[in-house]
Formats: C-alpha cells, structure tokens, sequence
C-alpha cells in the first residue's frame, strides 16, 4: 500500500454541492505524485481534500496505513503532512529565517540541521534571511515557502501550484529541486498547471475532469498516451 | 415647560466636558507676558538658547511627555487590530479600568504608610492594576468576543460589540471610583524646576521638567524595549507576528490560535494599564477623558500603519507634536529670533488650542486621503 | 406603583418576543407580533400619562419620535448597506446649527462689525484650499511639493488668522451678554429641517469621499472625528453659535403656551373639557409638536420602505451581503455607498433640527459623540438592522427607557441597600451611582442582543 492512500473521495465545501466524485490519489514513499486537468477540474479540490480542509462525504484518507480521515489540517500536519498553498504561502512581514522558524513551530527539538538542508538546497535563502521574505521576488519567495514546509520534517510534502507566474527558467529550477527533495524519501504531491513539464518528473500522474479521476498512470506513460496529449497537453 | 429638555439628555455628566487632552497649563498662562518680560539681552546666543528652551519647555517636554502616553495607548490598540482584526473601542475605558485599580491601590498603599519617596507610590501599584486589568480583558474575551470568534464574524460586528464593552467598562469605572477627578500622585513632583534651572543657567527662560514627565518617557522606552524583544526573539511574539501576517498559514504550521489571541490580549492590557496610569500621573485621572482619548489613539495608530508596532510609535510621536506644535504661539519665540522691531504683534498660533485633538483628525484625514496604509505600510482592507 | 407596571410592561415585550423562541412554539405571524409590540409600547407612554403626568408622557413621546428618525437615518447607513457611523451626533448638531442659522434673528450690528471680515477669510480659505490642490496635482511628487503644501497651508493659516480674528473679536463683542454672533436669517423654523439635512448631507459627501472604499473600521473612526470636530467648532465658534453660551429663544412653529392661555377659543375649549387652561396649553403645544413630528416620521418611513423594496434597495442589500460578487457583477459599489451614507446623515440631520426646534435653543455642551450615537445604536440594533419599522420601535423603546430608567434604577437601588444603616458608606455610594449606570445598561443590552438576538426585535425580512 502506497504511504499516502486517498481512495473514493466524494465531497465538497460546506453543504455545497460535490466537487470531487470517486477521487482517488496515491503516493508511494519518496515519489512524486502530479495531479493535472483542465481548469476547474477540482485539481486542487482534490488536493485539499486530502489535507481535511474539505468535508468528505465518502472515502478515506490513510497515511502510513493509518486512517486521517477525520483528522483536521492541524493534526495532520502533527502526522508529517506538510502543505505549500497556492497564494499568500509565506510570512511578509516575517524575515526569510523567522518563516523557516515558523515552519517548525511544533517542533521542540533543535531545527539548526533541517534549517542547514533548507539552505542547501535553496542556498539563495541563506544568502537572504535576513530579508523579509514580502521583499523577495516571486520564484524567491516559492522557494522560502517549500522551505517552510520542508522544516516540519513531513513525510509528504503537498505543492499547490508551486510554479504559477514564475518566469520558465525559475520553473525549471523549482522542478529540479523537487526532485531532490523526493530523493531524500519524501512523497510529493503536486498540482499543476504547466502539465508537460509536471508529467516530465512525475512517478505518477492523475488527469482530473469534472472531480473525477479521467487518467492514472506513471508520468512517462501519460506523456506518451496521444488521448491525453491531444486533449490535455496540447497535441 | 418641558420637563427633560435635550439638554439633560446625552448625557448625565454634560457638564464636566473634558479638560483638553494635553499640554500643561502652563502653555496658556505665558503668553500674556510676553512682551513685558522681554529685556535687551546681550548676546545673540543668548537669544537663541533663550528660544531653543522656550521652545523646549512648551512644546518638546510635553510633546515628547505626552507622544510616549499615546504611543503606548496605540501600541495596544494596533496589536487587537493585527490579531483579532478590529479597531476595539473599548481600549481607552480598559486604559481607565486599569489606571482606577492602580489608584485604588496607591490609596490603599498611602493609607499603610507604603511609599517609594521620591517617586510616586503608582509605580508600585501600578503590577497590581496590570493584574487586574489583564483578568479583566481576559474576562471580556471569553464573555464577549470569542463567541464571535468562532463564528467568524465581520470585524464590523467584533467593532460594535467592543463598543458595547467600551460602555459597560466605563460604566464599572465610574460605579466604583465615581465621575470625578482623583489625585493619586505623590512623591517629588519636578527633577527640574523652572526658576531653578533659570537660577543655573542664567537664562531668562526656564526648563521645567516633572517627575511624571520623566517617568513617562523612561517607562516607555523600557516598555518599548521589552516589548519589541518579546516579538522579535520569542517564539511566542514571533508566533504572534506569524499570526498577524497570515493566519491561515500560521495554523498550518500548528500556532495555536487560542493561545496567540490570549498572549494578545494579556499584553494589550498591560499596554493599556500602564498608558493610562502614566497619563493619570502626567495630567489627572478622570474616566471621562479617556473615552475623548480614543482618537488621537486611533489616529496614531492609523497614521503609523495599522498592525504595526513601530507605525503605533511614530504615529504617536507624529499625532502630540503636531497636537502641541500646531496649537503652540510662536509670538514670544519669535521674538527671540528677530530684531525687536519686527517682533508680530499677534499670537502666530496656526490653530486655538480648542481644536488641538482636532488636529489629530485632520491628520488622520489626510494619511486616509494620500497613504492609507499609514507611514509604516500597516493593513489598509 | 409606575415600577410595577413598567416592569409588567417589559415582561409583556419579552414574552411577545421571546417566548415563543425560548419554549420552542412557532413564531407569531409576524404581522401579529409587530402590532402587539406597538401597540404595547403605545400603552407604555398611555401609562406614564397617567401616573406621572400628560406632559411628561407627550414630552417623552416627542423624542421618543425624534429617535426613531435618527434611527432610521443610522438604519440606511447600517441596515441596508452595512455601513458603520460612529459620527451621528456630530450630523444632528449639524441640523441645530441650521436651526439657527434660519431662524434665529440676524444681528444688524454684528454683520455691520465683523461680517466683511469673515467673508475675506472664508475667500482665503477657499483659495487656499484651490492653491493646494492644485500645487498637489501640478507638481511632480517630490520632497518640493511636500515643502510647497506645507508653506501654502502654513501661510494661508496664518493670514486667515489675521482677517479672521479681528472680524470675529468684533463680532462677538456687540452686545455679548445676549448676542455676540452674526445670528440667523429669521426666516420660519421649519425651513431649518431641510436645511439641516443638506448640511449633514454635505459633511457625509465629504466623509464619504474620504472614508469609504477603505475598510469598515476606517469609516468608524473617521465619521468619530468629524463629530468631535464638528462639536468643537459648535462649542468653540462664538460667533457663529454663541458657543457654550447657547442660542436661546429660537422662534416655534407651534404656538406659545402663553398666547394660547390668553386666547379666548382656547380658555373656553379648555373650561368645557373641564381642564385648567396653563396645564392643557402645554399640553396642547407638545400635542402640536408630536403631530409635525408624527408627520416627518411618516414621510421618511414611508420613503424608506419605497427605497426598500425598490431595485435600488434589493441592490444596496445585494451588495452589503456580498461586497465582492456584486464588484464584480459590475456595481459601483463606493457610488452607491457614498450615496446611502449621505442619504441617511440627511435624514439624521432633519432630526437634529427637529431636536433643536423642539428645545428651542441650541447647547453646544450637550452633544457628546460617542454616547449620543451609541444610544441611536442600540435603538437600530435591538429594533432590528435592516428593517425600517423596528428602526422605529426601537427608537421608542430605547428612549423610553432611557429615560425610565433613572425612576427605575433608584428604585432598584433603594431596595437593594434597604436593608443597610441609613449612614452606610456602600448605601450612600450605590444610591449615587444609579445616575451612571444607565449607558452601562445599554452598553449590556446591547451586547446581549447583539449575542443572543442579532436579528433584533423585530427582523428583517
């Protein structure tokens, strides 16, 4: 069984109607797990879903073969989930080292060694923390809140949209440090809307349309599948 | 005849309309005496350290005196807002509530025979006013304000609420220590007197400086100091700064909202004990004034940036220098500076002193207008 | 005895709209429960007529009208746009400053001494206004253009000053012990209702710009400081207003109780309803005075509820529900603000007016800001946000008891320290606390029905 396993998900937000039908999204350990489909597809719904922001009417959530379901966010994050959101995903007024911080507010053991790997891999977040992280540049600023993210020490590590309205190269960055960070066994979950490039590093893709899971296969095969590039990737 | 004509109406205490929020009264007793007193002096540096202390005594003294009190008041004001996101009204009768228990405690420490000679016995009363204050709020909070919390309700609605607490609050002061002004102070009232400095120095002008006035400013600096080490180098103050910018995001790294909303209420309180303890000192304690407080409070803060504690500071400073510069008469300074025969025969005072808390308002007007965020970039929607 | 059946009063207003809550009956009709609380408040005034006197009762119903209007003015600013005015009374004062401005007699030897100079120096602030405007909007944003608004409006200041101080010196040195002001344009009192409410309408245009658009909290404090402005400027301005000397004697537009005692038809009127004829004069002047105020009562509840129920009402409610859907529905949402924020500060400056022209002087001391506007609060809160004739209700309630409640209070404070020594320390200081617990008491009313009946007594539909 995958480490993250989220099978049969059907709900919406509030008492509103469903968005997600029969969702299911897995990630085994230190994969990295893409979630892509035309806009409105419940995309991020589906993402949310998985981190209890969304009242589920039927389905599970486990984690490490344990049931979360009805966890709220907090606690799952206290499970070693962590969860980059879309906008507004860092401190402002905070400087680049206090978000970091933040990050491992649970923690109470000493978080100089994850601190230190944050830096390595994002060495230009050394080179500003003392900064406010409101005066960095936008694919700067992406950078402090997977970092943020990353200080928890999760075990799966949720990216809503981590490369919208940064420049392709700065895309292209983020990507690779992803994959770095899927190498040290964390699982990632991502949602995407440059979809040709996600699917590139993905382990495991899922096409969502209208809430429902459309394609499921390694990222690779996705690619290759001329239904899906001809409907989702543009030829 | 109409038995109960509007007049009676709004209010029952009508007629003890606030004294004016600042300055000494000292401000007004000299200007009549300015050109009789004047004689040739010898030098030009005479004349000019004659207006620097003039100047000084009048307007930098009380201002800075008076800046520290509203700074403090702010800073309690705009940390409510950067938490729990509403403009609490009820801030200037929490000032009152905890400056009426100093008092009541520097009463009962007066009657023992307790006293830290030559400073006022309030500073030592001034931990149990903060005491009680603080279970006071506490007490507001979980009566009044957390059932909106959870309901997540507009701030318009946490604002009217506030105003109801202002209005109970008030009502308990004057229940207990009644409408009227008290004197507390005790202790030494000057470090320097005028005539002595004047004696000194050989000046005609004199520099005087009180005992309250100090205590202000060095209370408020140690206050100032303690609090921003709080939010910069504790995790608890750097939660709460985590907090103010992004809540959700602060939930997700597990801050604890119930916890940040008490520490905020805990030190608001504390703000505004000691606030209105050193104002009572400087001027006098009456629960009136401190409702007419509330706005130039509000405009320091404004002016400063809502939500940001160094914007409350330097909105405070900007919002009693103004106050007191704009509402000050340059005539007897000016003197000093020009030649006799081109010495004005009018007060030079931009604005009457009746309008100094409106000075405030024009202030606030105008960040509204230019820069709504105010001067330290708080939050403007 | 009033006590009993006061309290007996209360009860019937809570059960009529509590119980059927509380013990989990259905509602009454609606239609039913409005007209019994009415109709019980009726009876409330019919009450104090009786024990107390018909001109306390007529007295009280009078600004119990005169609320409700205020109400309804806050109620549009409110209820139907969320609006948030902590500035009322500043608006109501408004409306007194037009009192007397229309209808007080001019002083010919104050204009004669002063009135050129306060032309000159209205021109100047004019002007100096103009200059800044457009020094801010020709010059490039720059550390110059700080310093070049600065000296226009430091140099303006001061040369206003010097024609404005001498003209006003003189002007209140004619005659002061009765006049000392330019004094008004001794035209019909009447007028000065309209004419208030333009004023108050001008200052919410000037608010408004500022202030709306911004957040909620801002438009709070803002209209605060207008009212301590527009307070200070009242009490400060001898001139203008006599200041805390008050404006007495303003003319009525009812008769005097003494013509009224020396006409024959009134004597003979009152000797065949077998009443003393001093007594029912006075009675017979606040009866006038409750008709012209039932009559503007009508009329701008009448209006409301049109605006109400029109496509412009449904919008103004649209958009205070949800601000951000109708932006983008392609509502001008500060227009329409700016619109019912002044629309409402009008109707609260008739009433300020009306309250003027009722006490028949103006007493700058008397307006408080933040208490006055808490109470016109209350009334629109505990009456029902967003329906125009708990508006009203509530402006009848809260003043009834606003007024009661001292006959009420030391009653209740006479039993509770009954059973201490005469001379005790406590007793003395809790009988002469019952004077300020009244705003207390409306400080918890409404913090309870803000918590347990935010809808109000009579809700919006």
């Amino acid at each position: 069984m995958s480490y993250l396993s989220a099978s049969n998900m059907t709900g919406g937000y509030g008492r509103g109607a469903d968005i997600l039908h029969d969702c299911t999204i897995e990630a085994a350990e230190g994969e990295i797990a893409v979630i892509v489909g035309p806009n409105g597809a419940g995309k991020s719904t589906a993402m949310k879903a998985v981190f209890g922001m969304l009242n589920l009417r039927e389905g599970s959530v486990t984690l490490d073969g344990e049931d979360i379901t009805h966890l709220t966010p907090q606690d799952r994050v206290a499970k070693g989930m962590a969860f980059v959101p879309q906008t507004s995903n860092v401190f402002p007024s905070m400087s680049v080292e206090e978000n970091l911080e933040m990050g491992a507010f649970l923690r109470r053991d000493n978080i100089n060694g994850t601190m230190e790997q944050v830096y390595e891999l994002f060495p230009i977040l050394k080179e500003k923390r003392r900064q406010n992280a409101g005066e960095l540049s936008g694919g700067q600023r992406q950078q402090v809140a997977v970092g943020r993210a990353l200080m928890t020490q999760p075990k799966l590590l949720m990216l809503d949209e981590p490369t919208a309205g940064v420049s392709p190269i700065v895309m292209d960055e983020l990507f690779d440090r992803i994959i770095e960070v899927a190498r040290t066994g964390i699982s990632i979950l991502m949602v995407e809307q440059n979809a040709r490039q996600a699917l590139n590093i993905a382990d495991k893709g899922y096409v969502l349309v209208q809430g429902r899971n459309r394609f499921t296969d390694t990222g690779e095969a996705l690619m290759n599948d001329p239904e899906v590039r001809k409907s989702f990737l543009g030829g | 005849m109409i038995p109960k004509s509007a007049r009676a109406f709004w209010g029952d205490d009508a007629k003890h309309f606030p004294a004016p929020p600042c300055g000494s009264p000292s401000l007004f007793r000299n200007h009549g005496d300015a050109r009789s007193f004047r004689q040739p002096s010898e030098s030009l540096v005479m004349e000019l350290l004659n207006a620097f202390i003039l100047l000084s005594n009048f307007v930098l003294v009380p201002a800075i005196a008076y800046g520290s009190q509203l700074a403090l008041g702010a800073l309690g004001v705009t940390l409510i807002y950067g938490i729990l996101r509403f403009s609490n009204f009820a801030h200037g009768d929490t000032m009152a509530f905890g400056a009426m228990v100093t008092i009541l405690f520097t009463w009962w420490f007066q009657s023992m025979g307790i006293s830290i000679d030559p400073l006022p016995t309030a500073l030592l009363a001034l931990p149990f006013g903060i005491l009680f204050c603080i279970g006071f709020v506490l007490a507001t909070d979980r009566i009044v304000y957390r059932f909106y919390r959870r309901q997540k309700a507009a701030p318009v609605i946490f604002l009217i609420a506030s105003m109801g607490v202002m209005f109970v609050t008030n009502g308990i002061v004057r229940f207990i220590i009644g409408p009227n002004d008290q004197q507390f102070a005790d202790g030494e009232r000057f470090i320097v007197k005028a005539r002595t400095f004047k004696q000194m120095t050989g000046l005609e002008e004199g520099l005087s400086f009180k005992v309250s006035q100090g205590i202000t400013v060095v209370t408020a600096i140690l206050v100032v100091i303690a609090l921003f080490w709080f939010l910069n180098r504790t995790r608890t103050g750097k939660s709460m700064r985590a907090y103010s910018d992004n809540e959700d995001l602060a939930l997700l790294s597990g801050i604890n909202p119930d916890k940040v909303v008490m520490v905020a209420w805990i030190i608001a309180a504390t703000l505004a004990t000691i606030a209105g303890t050193l104002y009572g000192l400087d001027k006098s304690f009456k629960p009136f004034t401190y409702l007419q407080l509330l706005l130039p409070i509000f405009a320091a803060a404004i002016v400063g940036g809502l939500g940001s504690p160094i914007g409350a500071i330097a909105g405070g400073f900007v919002i009693a220098f103004s106050e007191i510069m704009v509402t000050y008469a340059y005539k007897k300074f000016i003197a000093y500076l020009v030649p006799e025969s081109w010495e004005p025969d009018t007060l030079v005072q931009l604005l009457s002193t009746d309008y100094k808390f409106a000075v405030s308002f024009m202030i606030l007007l105008l960040v509204l207008l230019f820069r709504p965020t105010g001067i330290f970039a708080g939050k403007s929607v | 005895m009033i006590v009993t059946l006061l309290g007996l009063a209360c009860f019937a207003l809570l059960v009529v709209s509590l119980t059927p809550r509380l013990v989990g009956m259905a509602p009454l009709p609606d239609r039913i429960r409005n007209v019994s609380l009415f109709a019980i408040m009726a009876l409330l005034i019919v009450i104090v007529g009786m024990i107390q006197s018909w001109n306390v009762a007529l007295a009280l119903l009078n600004l119990c009208l005169i609320s409700s209007i205020m109400a309804l003015g806050v109620n549009i600013q409110w209820g139907y746009a969320g609006l948030l005015n902590v500035g009322i009374m500043g608006f109501a004062a408004l409306g007194g400053v037009a009192a007397v401005l229309i209808s007080a007699d001019p002083v010919a030897d104050a204009w004669a001494a002063g009135a050129l100079g306060i032309f000159v120096s209205f021109v100047l602030a004019v002007v100096t206004v103009m200059a800044a405007i457009y020094t801010y909007r020709n010059m490039a944003p720059s550390m110059a253009r700080n310093l070049a608004l600065f000296a226009i409006i430091v140099i303006g200041l001061i040369v206003i000053r010097y024609f404005f101080g001498p003209a006003r010196d003189a002007i209140e040195d004619v005659n002061p012990a009765s006049e000392g002001y330019l004094g008004g344009l001794g035209l019909p009192i009447i007028l000065a209702w309209p004419v208030g409410g333009i004023f108050a309408g001008l200052a919410a245009w000037v608010i408004g710009k500022t202030a709306l658009g911004l957040r909620s909290d801002y438009l709070a404090i803002a209209t605060l400081g207008i009212a301590e402005i527009i307070v200070a400027i009242i009490k400060h301005e001898d001139w203008l207003t006599r200041g805390v000397k008050n404006v007495s004697g303003l003319p009525r537009p009812v008769p005097y109780e003494i013509d009224l005692q020396q006409s024959q038809w009134f004597v003979d009127l009152a000797t065949r309803l077998g009443q003393d004829p001093a007594l029912s004069s006075s009675v017979f002047v606040k009866l006038c005075y409750a008709v012209l105020f039932t009559i503007v009562l009508l009329a701008v509840l009448w209006l409301s509820e049109r605006a109400l129920n029109s496509p412009w009402g449904r919008m103004m409610r649209a958009i205070r529900d949800n601000e951000v859907s109708a932006n983008a529905m392609g509502k001008d949402v500060v227009a329409r603000h700016l619109q019912v924020f002044v629309l409402g500060s009008i109707v609260v400056g008739i009433a300020g007016a009306m309250l003027t022209t009722l006490d028949g002087q103006l007493t700058p001391g008397a307006y408080q800001p933040l208490r006055f506007t808490f109470l016109i609060w209350v009334m629109v809160i505990l009456g029902g946000s967003g329906n125009n004739w708990g508006a009203v209700l509530g402006g009848f309630v809260v003043w009834f008891f606003w007024i009661q409640a001292e006959p009420i209070g030391s009653w209740l404070m006479e039993t509770i320290t009954s059973g201490m020594a005469e001379d005790s320390a406590l007793r003395i200081h809790l009988l002469n606390s019952t004077a300020h617990m009244r705003l207390m008491t409306m400080g918890l009313i409404l913090l309870l029905v803000l918590r347990f009946s935010p809808r109000g007594l009579i809700p919006e539909k």
